[in-house]
């Protein structure tokens, strides 16, 4: 499983993105590379939703702590979509969750789902 | 006759193999009745020392291999991460590694600070040793409260 990226402009002010895969150490480079290259204008808002993410470490945290910094250094707005309640583990234990603005999901954990 | 079952895994020391070694180690954690939230936390825990590893011998422009060493309990996983690429002599290793103490100590430490505080956090015992390399020597205990009645434990 690798990664995919969608950014899709939705007027000049708004972006929305749609992350699906698994965010590592080799799919967080190409992750980086994606953002990068955005017009990152002034008050701009940045939606990333990370419901199709199935796996996300570290190396993801770098990549979106490096783009929070970007974007609000231009003055602009991330909020992160979509977490499950896995994905919302990490930004909780790492504290990133009293910075950022991220959205868990209502879903329940993937395995109540199945069981 | 040993308490546990021994599996080594070794991959270059490149991206694109930590989550080969990540699934494998998922595998393993399954055989012994982990729940799916401690799978996904060794998941994570042990990606963090593999890309640490990587990330060494990235640095050094090495083309090595990273080796980890899994030690299969009936309801513990010790899993041993080295960068070093040689084999381990997984009891001897275990005996010199020392406690884990400070957070912002050594470079290695720095440089994965958030991963080895993620390591931390999902597992219930970490050590680090460094001589000939960086060894992350770390232990996670099945949840008691949590051993479903359908697992099958390794046969001893």
């Amino acid at each position: 499983m690798n990664i995919s990226v969608e950014l899709q402009k939705v007027d000049e002010l708004h972006i929305k993105g749609l992350i699906g895969g698994e965010i590592d150490a080799f799919t967080a480079p190409m992750l980086r590379e994606k953002l990068a290259e955005l017009n990152l204008q002034k008050d701009l808002h940045v939606e990333l939703n990370l419901t199709d993410v199935s796996y996300m470490d570290s190396t993801g945290l770098g990549v979106f702590v490096g783009f929070y910094k970007t974007v609000n250094a231009a003055n602009g707005h991330m909020e992160l979509t979509g977490l499950s309640s896995r994905l919302k583990r990490l930004f909780d234990i790492t504290g990133l969750v009293e910075i950022m603005d991220i959205q868990a999901t209502d879903k329940e954990v993937k395995i109540d789902e199945t069981v | 006759m040993k308490p546990f079952d021994y599996v080594e895994i070794r991959v270059p020391a490149k991206p694109q193999y930590v989550s080969v070694a990540r699934l494998t180690i998922s595998g393993l954690a399954n055989r012994i009745g982990f729940t799916y939230d401690d799978i996904e936390d060794l998941k994570i825990a042990a990606s963090e020392a593999i890309t640490n590893a990587v990330q060494h011998a990235y640095a050094d422009n090495e083309e090595g291999e990273v080796v980890i060493g899994c030690a299969l309990y009936e309801e513990k996983i010790e899993i041993m991460v080295a960068d070093h690429g040689k084999s381990f002599d997984f009891e001897e290793t275990k005996a010199k590694v020392g406690p884990y103490h400070d957070l912002e100590e050594g470079s290695f430490l720095r440089e994965g600070g958030l991963g080895l505080y993620l390591i931390e956090t999902l597992m219930d015992e970490v050590k680090v040793h460094h001589q000939e390399g960086v060894t992350v020597f770390m232990t996670k205990h099945v949840g008691v409260e949590q051993v479903d009645e359908n697992v099958e434990h390794i046969p001893s």
